[in-house]
């Protein structure tokens, strides 16, 4: 055996990864949902715990800056019983000039079951894969993709419909018309729900200036358009995304007033909705830019839902890839 | 006779029957001497809640709570339960939840009866304990089973069994509304129309 030969041998590649919403196909969306009502159980209860992953370890790898999407993995693997360890790129040894490898390696040899990754190169947690024998979740990679938050989404859209229709609600999104609004171009959010809301059968629509709109959209199941009041009367759902400030200094948009005023979801806009449309964000919400203060309280609204669920849509995923060894 | 087929998740294989050993009539009976066998064992059905453990004791619950209402005349709390996130096998090969819990009213100091269809390896019943005692303290718990086909793993034993049935270790046993019947759990691809 060569040097490579021996480096390729060292792990053992038998774990299921999320890395994208492309590693589930559409039944394994829906069970990924089966599993999240199951867990919605659970986490009313007075003790909000089960005993499923016992002895098993989740590591949360945070190189770029995240409250909510941390404390929910974190929240979900406790919720499981699993044992937690928090990895932040700030309190690390990565100041020091550690690279990603040895400080996957490192996690790896304490001994963990998943790692949970966010990053800010795209495709950081696929070749982490490479460096451990845990099961790999992405947790959002540069402008590629946060997969547990398209499946949180998909879930948050489900549970409301079903809850109109007093729990006979439809088994999947066909027929739902999604629009997408915002920075597509440098959203993982965007890249996640437009494949997974396809693969639930919505037709999605992305709204943005032309200057947020990626290059070329050839592949995707989608629709595009520039002009957001054109598509308002016809939605089901509106996902709006956040207006990242730093991409002003692109030149990419003249001003966040600007932004406001074509594509933010201002009352005047909230009032052309049909009457049951859904209003997402995938947080952190910035009042005043892409949703008016105001709009962003309406019942229709369902921010907050979309936290709570995400807790209950990483247990599933967790279970998933743990319980079950394979996804 | 006809094949009665039931698809099991997530492996996808299919019970395919050999042989009827209770037709429905005879579950019928079962389930009707088990509910008196409730009553005469606790004294009446004071605390008494039945809970099926999903999903083949559940339809089982519920037509013996209808049995013990008739029975009695008293209202038995009825619920389900779904033990896959208290297994033991999790990891070693797919544990999936059939269905969501539902389990509206507190155990604690009543006596559970807990249902279910076949009564196996004991592990799905140790499982179920485990689940209840996460809810409350129950005062008692009491195990009814249609089917006791033996094989245990753990020292669990049936309080009302409808039939003990000897049973290979690779045969498989489907109890439904229509009665039950010993058979085989067959890849879904094998072409079964030869049968």
């Amino acid at each position: 055996m060569n040097v490579d030969e021996l480096l390729a041998d060292r792990r053992a590649p038998a774990v299921g990864h999320l890395l994208s919403i492309n590693d589930l196909d559409r039944e394994g969306i829906l069970e990924i949902m089966r599993l999240s009502d199951a867990f919605a159980e659970v986490s009313e209860r007075p003790i909000p715990k089960v005993p499923a992953l016992r002895g098993r370890t989740v590591a949360t790898v945070f190189m770029e800056p995240s409250t909510r999407t941390r404390l929910s993995f974190e929240t979900a693997a406790k919720r499981l019983s699993a044992d937690t360890m928090s990895f932040t790129a700030a309190t690390s040894a990565t100041v020091k000039g550690e690279s990603l490898r040895d400080t996957v390696e490192t996690i790896d040899a304490m001994g963990i079951d998943a790692m949970v990754i966010r990053h800010h190169a795209s495709g950081a947690p696929l070749r982490i894969t490479q460096w451990t024998r845990a099961s790999v979740i992405n947790a959002g990679d540069g402008t590629h993709e946060h997969p547990t938050q398209a499946l949180l989404d998909c879930y948050t859209i489900l549970e409301t419909l079903r809850a109109r229709c007093a729990g006979e609600g439809p088994g999947d999104l066909s027929g739902l018309r999604i629009a997408i609004v915002g920075d597509i171009k440098h959203s993982r959010v965007a890249r996640s729900n437009v494949l997974a809301f396809a693969a639930l059968g919505a037709e999605v629509v992305l709204v943005a200036p032309r200057t947020l709109m990626p290059a070329s959209l050839e592949g995707w199941p989608v629709s595009a358009t520039g002009d957001f009041d054109a598509v308002l009367g016809e939605l089901d759902v509106v996902y709006l995304l956040r207006i990242q400030a730093e991409r002003l200094g692109e030149v990419l948009l003249p001003s966040l007033d600007e932004y406001h005023w074509r594509y933010g979801l201002t009352r005047a806009r909230a009032a052309a909705l049909q009457k049951d449309t859904l209003i997402m964000h995938p947080g952190p919400m910035i009042r005043g830019v892409e949703i008016s203060p105001d709009v962003a309280d309406l019942p229709a609204s369902l921010v907050t839902r979309q936290v709570r669920n995400g807790v209950l849509v990483r247990m599933a995923v967790l279970f998933h890839l743990l319980g079950s060894g394979e996804i | 006779m006809a094949d009665r087929e039931r698809t099991t998740r997530p492996t996808g294989r299919v019970f395919v029957a050999r042989a009827q050993v209770m037709d429905a009539d005879e579950v019928r009976r079962a389930l009707m001497r088990i509910g008196h066998e409730i009553v005469e064992r606790n004294r009446g059905l004071s605390d008494v809640v039945v809970v099926g453990l999903q999903t083949g004791g559940v339809f089982l619950a519920e037509r013996l709570a209808a049995i013990l209402e008739e029975i009695e005349g008293v209202n038995v709390p009825l619920g389900s339960i779904d033990v896959a996130f208290y297994r033991d096998d999790i990891g070693l090969h797919p544990v999936h939840p059939e269905e969501v819990t539902d389990l509206a009213f507190d155990i604690t100091g009543k006596t559970v009866v807990l249902v279910d269809d076949v009564l196996f390896t004991g592990r799905t019943v140790r499982a179920a304990l485990e689940a209840l005692a996460a809810r409350g303290r129950a005062g008692a718990v009491e195990l009814a089973v249609m089917v006791d086909r033996g094989h245990r793993e753990l020292p669990i034993r049936p309080d009302f069994v409808g039939k003990n049935l000897p049973t290979r270790r690779d045969e498989s046993v489907d109890v439904s509304e229509q009665g039950v019947a010993i058979g085989d759990l067959v890849a879904a691809e094998r072409d079964r129309g030869a049968r």
